[in-house]
Parts: C-alpha cells; sequence; structure tokens
C-alpha cells in the first residue's frame, strides 16, 4: 500500500489537531479553572478540530484512489499514436493491460515494442506525478480544515453539538449499509441477468427441459451448443430440500415437543446444547461427511435392497441437509409452543386430554402459524445451501424424482459455472447470475412471508 | 346417561394411554436422532482423522556428496539433485535391489519432501558437505498409509498402490528400527501440495486469519453504530422499518447469494484483487454485519432506562448517554455477539468460492492481497483429491476447525457469564 503513509500522517495530524483545538479553547477560555466559561467541554473542541482537519481530507484521498487510474490510462491512451487509439475496446485493455505489465516491471510475458516501451515510462511518470500532488494536495487541505476549526472557536461556539450531529450521520450511514447490501446485491445480480436474458430468452430458461451450459468456443466444435433450460435444476433442488424437510420437520417438530413437554429438565439441559452443536457445524464439514460417510453408506444398503443409487444420490445430500436444519426447525418450534398461553395447556388438561392430545389438538393448531413460518425460513434454508449439495450431489441435470438418482440444484450450478477462470461476458457466466436472481427472488420471498408470519403469530399471544 | 359416557372413556382409556406412549416415544426417538447422528460424526471424524496427526518416517544415512552440490566448487541450490542424494541413501540399505524399475519402485518410498529437506540442511549450514548424516525423512504417503493401516496389505497386488517388493522394504526397514511414525509437524507448518505427506493448513489458517482480521474490524464498529442508531436515535418511520426489515432479511439470504454480490460489486466493479483475504474479509463482514446487529440491538435493549434517565436527569445529552453510559454496559453482549458471527464467518465457504479463493496455493499468505484460500475452502479442495492420504488430513483440518469454532464459542460463553449483569 502506497498510501499507508499518506494514512498514519493524517492520522497523527488528526491526533495533533485535537490537542490543539482543545488547548486553544482552554486557552480562550482563560485557563483550566475557568471551563464554565465554554458551551462545551475542552474536549469537544478539540475533536471538533480533529473532523475539520480529517473529513474533508480523508474524502478527497477517497475520491482520489478511486478515479487515480482512470484518469492516468485516459491520458496515456491519449497520447498514444493514432492507429492504437481506433482499437476496439477489448484490444484497448489488452494494451492498457500490457502497458502496465510493463510498467510494473512484470515484462516477460510482454512483447516489447517502442510504442509500449513509451508508454509504460509514461505511465510510471503520471502516477508518480500523481503520488506527489495527492501527498500535496491531502495534506495542504488538512491543514486548511484544521485551520479553519481553530479560528472559528470561541467560547460561545456550541462545539458539542456540531460534533454529535457529524456522530450522528456517522451512525445513520452505518446502519444504512444493511440497505446498500440489498440494493448492491439486487442490482448485480439483476444487471448480469439482464444481459444473460439478452442472449437467452427468458422461456427458454424458465421452462426448458435441457441444461447443459457448455458452450462452443469455436463455432465448429460439436455437441456444446449450450442449452439453458432450468427445471431440471429446479426440480433437483426441490427434490432435494423435499427430503431434507421429510427429515428436519417431524424430527425438529418432536424434539422440541419432547423437550418442552416431556423430558426433566435434566435431560433437557444436556440435548439443547448438544443439538445447537449441530446447528454450528460448518456446512462444508456437513458436505464432506455426506459425500464421503452417508452416501457410501446409502448406496450399499440400497444395493442390500436391490436398489441401483448412483453413487451421488440426491437422498444422501437430503439427508444429511436435513439434519443440519433440525436445530431451525426445533427451536422455532419451541418458540411457538412456548408462545402460547397456558391457560390453553391447562384447560386442556383439566378437561382430562392426555398430554398428547393436548399436544396435538391444542397447542400445535394454536402454534401452528409460527411452526409454519419457521419451516419457510428452513425451506429457505435448505433452497440456498451450497457446499452439502456441492460435495454430495452430482452435477448432471437429470429430470427426475429418484431420490436414489444423481441430481443438480441451482446452488451448485452457481458454483461450477463460475469457479475456474472464465471469461466474464460469456452465456455460461451469465447464466450463474440468472440462477442467482432465481435463488435470490425465492428465498427473499420465503424470508420475507416467513418472519412476518411468525413475528405477526407472537403479537397475536403477547 | 352419565355411566354410559364414564363407560366410553373407561374402554378408550387403554387406547388413548397407548397414542400417549408412541407420541412419547416418538419424541423421545426424535430427540434420539439428533444426537445419535452428532456421536456417529464425531465418532467417523475421529477415527479417520486422528492417525492424520502422526506421519511415517524414513531414517536415511545420506552421503552430503560435494560432487553433487557443490559441481562447480560452488553450492548449488537450485539445480543441484538433492532428491538424488536421498535415493542413493536408500539404495545403500537394500544393496541386493538392481535394476531399472524395481529402483524406482523402491525410490517410490520416497516423498519429495526428502530431497527438500536436504537441500533445506545445505542451505542451512554449508558445513555439512562431505560429511555423512543421519536424518529422518518423510515417506511417502502410500508408504504412510501402509504403516497406518489404511492400505490392506493382504489384498491382491493389483488391488493396491503398493507393491509386494515395496512392503517388504519396508517391513525390513521397520525391523531395523529405521522407519518411526512421529508427530506430523508439516500438517500446521506447510502450504498446500499437491503431495500428501507434505500438505498443511498453515496457509489456510493464515488466509482464514486476515480475512476474520479485516471483517471484525469492518463489522465490528459499522455493526455496534447501526445497532445504537436503530435501538436509540431512529425515528418510527418508513426508513427505519425498511432498514430493520432489511437486516432481519439480510441475516437469512443464502450466503452464495453474498459471493456474487462480491465477484460483481468488489472483483469486476472495483477491480480488487481475486483470491485476496481483503476481499473475502469485505464479503464476510457483510455476511456478518446482521448477526453483529441483532445480537448488539438485543445487548443494548437490556440495559435498563433507568441508567438513560439517570444520565439525561444530570444533564448529559442523548450522545454523551449512550457513549458514556449504555455502550460500555452493552459491550459484553455486543462482543459475544460478534464472537459468534465470527465463528459463522470462520466456517463459510461457499461466498468464498465465488470470489475466486479455491485456486491451489502453495504459499503461505503473508498480507491483505496475497492470493490466499481459507480453511473451510482447503478442507472442501482436499475433499475433492482422490488419495486416500488426503481424506485423512481432510478430517484432522476439519478437527481443527471445529476446535477453533469450539474455542471461540466458549470464548463467548465465558464472557457472558463473567461480565453479564443481572439487573
Amino acid at each position: 500500500m502506497q498510501n499507508t503513509t499518506l494514512i498514519l500522517i493524517l492520522a497523527a495530524m488528526g491526533v495533533a489537531a485535537f490537542f490543539i483545538g482543545r488547548g486553544r479553547s482552554l486557552e480562550l477560555a482563560g485557563g483550566p479553572g475557568n471551563v464554565s466559561k465554554l458551551h462545551s467541554l475542552p474536549g469537544y473542541y478539540g475533536y471538533f478540530t480533529a473532523i475539520w482537519c480529517l473529513l474533508p481530507a480523508m474524502f478527497l484521498l477517497l475520491l482520489w484512489v478511486m478515479l487515480e487510474a482512470k484518469v492516468i490510462i485516459a491520458l496515456v491512451v491519449s497520447s498514444l499514436p493514432e492507429a492504437q487509439q481506433l482499437l476496439s475496446a477489448g484490444e484497448l485493455n489488452l494494451l492498457v493491460n500490457n502497458i502496465q505489465n510493463l510498467a510494473a516491471g512484470d515484462a516477460i510475458s510482454v512483447e516489447t515494442n517502442s510504442v509500449l516501451q513509451e508508454a509504460a515510462a509514461q505511465f510510471l511518470h503520471y502516477s508518480a506525478r500523481s503520488q506527489q500532488l495527492l501527498y500535496a494536495v491531502v495534506l495542504s487541505v488538512a491543514t486548511l480544515g484544521g485551520l479553519i476549526a481553530w479560528r472559528r472557536i470561541q467560547p460561545d461556539l456550541r462545539a458539542r453539538n456540531r460534533v454529535e450531529r457529524v456522530l450522528l450521520l456517522a451512525l445513520i450511514a452505518a446502519s444504512s449499509i444493511a440497505v446498500f447490501t440489498t440494493i448492491g446485491i439486487v442490482l448485480s445480480v439483476l444487471f448480469e441477468a439482464i444481459r444473460f436474458f439478452r442472449e437467452v430468452p427468458l422461456s427458454d430458461f424458465l421452462f426448458g427441459l435441457n441444461w447443459s451450459p457448455q458452450t462452443a468456443i469455436r463455432a465448429d466444435q460439436v455437441g456444446s451448443s449450450g442449452s439453458f433450460g432450468a427445471i431440471p435444476l429446479f426440480t433437483g433442488t426441490l427434490l432435494i430440500t423435499a427430503i431434507a424437510m421429510l427429515v428436519a420437520v417431524p424430527v425438529g417438530l418432536m424434539t422440541a415437543i419432547y423437550l418442552a413437554e416431556y423430558s426433566s429438565r435434566q435431560v433437557r439441559n444436556t440435548a439443547k446444547p448438544l443439538l445447537e452443536i449441530l446447528a454450528g457445524i460448518p456446512t462444508v464439514v456437513y458436505g464432506f461427511f455426506a459425500a464421503l460417510t452417508v452416501a457410501p453408506w446409502v448406496r450399499r444398503t440400497g444395493e442390500m435392497f436391490g436398489l441401483e443409487v448412483a453413487s451421488e444420490s440426491a437422498l444422501a445430500a437430503g439427508l444429511v441437509m436435513g439434519i443440519m436444519i433440525i436445530p431451525l426447525v426445533s427451536s422455532l418450534t419451541d418458540d411457538a409452543i412456548n408462545a402460547v398461553p397456558s391457560a390453553m395447556r391447562d384447560g386442556a388438561l383439566g378437561l382430562g386430554s392426555t398430554r398428547s392430545e393436548t399436544m396435538l389438538k391444542v397447542i400445535i393448531p394454536a402454534a401452528l402459524p409460527g411452526i409454519v413460518g419457521g419451516v419457510l425460513l428452513a425451506v429457505s434454508r435448505a433452497i440456498g445451501e451450497t457446499m452439502i449439495v456441492v460435495m454430495a450431489a452430482g452435477l448432471a441435470a437429470n429430470l427426475t424424482a429418484n431420490p436414489f438418482e444423481a441430481v443438480t440444484t441451482v446452488t451448485v450450478q452457481i458454483v461450477t459455472l463460475l469457479v475456474g477462470d472464465q471469461e466474464f461476458d460469456s452465456a455460461k457466466t451469465l447464466a450463474a447470475f440468472a440462477l442467482g436472481l432465481m435463488l435470490f427472488v425465492v428465498t427473499l420471498i420465503l424470508n420475507v412471508v416467513g418472519l412476518h408470519v411468525v413475528r405477526k403469530y407472537r403479537e397475536q399471544y403477547e | 346417561m352419565s355411566s354410559s359416557t364414564s363407560q366410553k372413556v373407561a374402554a378408550s382409556l387403554g387406547r388413548r394411554h397407548r397414542k400417549e406412549r408412541i407420541f412419547r416415544y416418538s419424541g423421545m426417538l426424535a430427540t434420539a436422532v439428533g444426537i445419535v447422528f452428532l456421536v456417529v460424526f464425531f465418532a467417523d471424524l475421529i477415527g479417520k482423522g486422528s492417525s492424520a496427526f502422526v506421519q511415517t518416517f524414513l531414517q536415511l544415512d545420506v552421503e552430503m556428496s560435494a560432487d553433487v552440490i557443490a559441481p562447480d566448487g560452488e553450492i548449488d541450490l537450485t539445480y543441484a539433485d538433492f532428491d538424488g542424494l536421498a535415493k542413493a541413501a536408500l539404495r545403500e540399505q537394500f544393496p541386493a535391489v538392481s535394476g531399472r524399475s524395481e529402483r524406482r519402485e523402491l525410490y517410490r518410498l520416497l516423498s519429495v519432501g526428502a530431497g527438500y529437506q536436504i537441500r533445506g540442511l545445505i542451505a542451512a549450514d554449508a558445513e555439512l558437505i562431505g560429511t555423512t548424516q543421519t536424518i529422518w525423512v518423510p515417506a511417502a504417503a502410500n508408504v504412510d498409509m501402509l504403516v497406518k493401516g489404511n492400505i490392506d496389505a493382504s489384498t491382491d497386488e493389483s488391488q493396491r498402490p503398493i507393491s509386494d517388493a515395496q512392503i517388504a522394504w519396508i517391513e525390513s526397514m521397520q525391523a531395523n528400527d529405521r522407519l518411526e511414525t512421529r508427530f506430523n509437524r508439516a500438517l500446521f507448518t506447510n502450504g498446500d501440495s499437491r503431495e500428501p505427506e507434505l500438505a498443511g493448513i498453515r496457509g489456510a489458517l493464515m488466509g482464514s486469519f486476515y480475512m476474520l482480521l479485516v471483517t471484525v474490524v469492518l463489522a465490528l464498529p459499522i455493526g455496534v453504530a447501526a445497532a445504537i442508531y436503530l435501538e436509540e436515535f431512529a425515528p418510527k418511520n418508513r426508513w427505519s422499518d425498511l432498514i430493520e426489515v432489511n437486516i432481519n432479511n439480510l441475516a437469512a439470504v443464502p450466503s452464495i447469494v453474498f459471493g456474487l454480490l462480491g465477484l460483481a460489486v468488489f472483483i469486476n466493479w472495483a477491480a480488487l484483487p481475486r483470491s485476496a483475504p481483503l476481499v473475502g474479509g469485505l464479503v464476510l463482514s457483510l455476511l456478518t454485519l446482521p448477526v453483529i446487529i441483532i445480537a448488539s440491538r438485543a445487548a443494548i435493549k437490556s440495559v435498563p432506562p433507568s441508567i438513560r434517565e439517570a444520565a439525561l436527569g444530570l444533564g448529559a445529552s442523548r450522545m454523551q448517554v449512550v457513549f458514556h453510559h449504555v455502550m460500555p454496559l452493552a459491550m459484553p453482549g455486543m462482543l459475544t455477539g460478534t464472537i459468534i458471527g465470527m465463528s459463522r464467518a470462520l466456517g463459510e465457504s461457499a461466498p468464498l468460492l465465488m470470489i475466486g479463493m479455491v485456486a491451489f496455493i502453495v504459499d503461505v499468505p503473508g498480507g491483505f492481497s496475497d492470493p490466499a484460500t481459507a480453511l473451510p475452502v482447503q478442507i472442501y479442495l482436499w475433499a475433492d483429491s482422490p488419495e486416500r492420504a488426503f481424506a485423512e488430513r481432510t478430517s484432522a483440518a476439519i478437527m481443527v476447525l471445529l476446535g477453533f469454532l469450539l474455542l471461540m464459542n466458549l470464548v463467548a460463553v465465558v464472557l457472558r457469564k463473567r461480565l453479564e449483569r443481572k439487573w
């Protein structure tokens, strides 16, 4: 980092500005004994000065770093000979890359000629000049800001209010990052997906039955036309999700009921943390277990019954994913059951129903919205789960409902399409973003509905 | 009438109690499923991985021949045939071995690490040239697997990656005390390697460390600031509702989508380097931000209003109330939430695949923009390798990862117990 020194200098200046501002306020007040003459405590005058000193300078520095490379490249390109300025954007890009490599002294891979050499020299020249200019401008802005603040310090300056206003703006900015993240996700995925849908019609993608994203590198290549029908991926995702839910929902539900209603305190206090461990195990570890232990076991068991089981079956991935989701289902169910007023439970028990009847006929129906909301969240988790399926489910896009066959999922395809070195503009990589958009939209809907139902339900009994 | 009702009840009682019992047992069964899985999982993991912490070494009497190391009178560390020295030393032990193919088979007992080790010795101390040194060098992965019993010597020769002759040599070395299993230090000091016996998790650990450093530096202040604003200052309006809904949703967005965001924004748009811990840390901090915000808000909420009122009553401004009183009291809860978020970030791998942290990287990263990988991604990479020896190392790496996660969670629990106040 070439700007580390500059940032360190700025930090030192900020600290100095704090003490100068503080000293100035004390001086104007007439010594530490007369602090009451000041509007704010002396420290606030210090912060005030430091903010004036640092904020504009930091802003400028950030802007500079963001624009520097582009400006320099534009300058270098504009000084290139006429012929090279007429190159296409891609070729120009390559040329600029070569120039940069050459300037960085990494010239082994670049064929050099005098034009390139000259451009590289110019690049270095501009870079050095820009660096000098940056130091000069940023440091003078910092000094100027500090001076302005120093001049404005008066005993009746409302320094605390000003400092607090800046602080409040910083807090607002921090809390807005969540919104910007969402916007960033939507925009980044949406733009690439739109580019994809320009090449592949939306209807082909949503309703096509054939998924083979290998596109031809040369026009005369055989058998890799690239077809992007996502139905096999959707069914594969649904199949694995369904298997996972078949494991997680009954087991999670019954676990929550047993621990809430039947078990002794001791059992509950040991079983709950143990089950929490399941939620803390990284998904890549589940994936390893699914691929190396569960899948061979499923295969052997299947063969014992004379069944043909693929070595990367949907069943193995789904089973392990189900186990992973048990804690989520059981903790949300537990919340829902606990929210049911005990009067309802006591009433049912008082009328002579057994505990299971109380549970099944009174409490579960009353807690059903909360449980359903929890299940929706679990489904969303299963759909978006990546590592287990990448490691334990296959890559073959089979359109099947047979859990013993290999299927592939949306997340697996996103990973396989984007891992490795690819051109970023090909339909193949863009397809990953289209899949990402589908994934984001579906899980978003599930999450919004699930969270809404869970919260509404909780309020109902409060 | 009433007697017939009670008769009906009495008659159905057996059936109802039976149902009750079934319900109860199915509850027990469900609870057992999770716990049994946990037991099987850990037994399987430890059974598979604990042997990776030791490794087989062979003892060689290496003659540091000056002709090989310094052919022109000067030490040639780049091109000298250090492997050849190790091979010659092994040949000494088995003078009966002759013929090219048989010798080649003998050499396969050695790891390529043997040559590196001799080179390291020479580089550290040139005085050794011309002497004969007795050293322990790593054995090839297949030898290691045989010694640990992972390759069954009783199967047919064509069914195993190690020949009858090799087994005989190994047994003779064992009989002469020239073969030993020792602690596998390479696992913790080396970067990744194509050779299982040389592969280690140091590179991945450092990558994870740099990433978590970026994550904590970014996510902790931003998360705490956001929580303070939302809890203490935000007016009840649409914007704060929107932020609130957003945070809850972000906590449930699939992590791979964050990877897509990182790829599109940080790598393609901002042109940050691929495979760098810096980008990984940025993505992970976005991922853990909701966790930290939610935990911090809960911590702030648990500070009783009387504290705020007392401070306000003494003339503090709202900022002073928050920064002088509420925040210090809520800190333990916030830190606990941060540690939980960090442990989630440490185990995360899907978004890292998107930003190119799956590359095969041998060098241990030394900074935030060096190409690196992370511990969970290393596990993913090794799990894909067909060699039996990598499966063992994968399990060992998982044990290390789980160990770190356990440690972080323990710290969080202790912190909560020690520092949290009951009001």
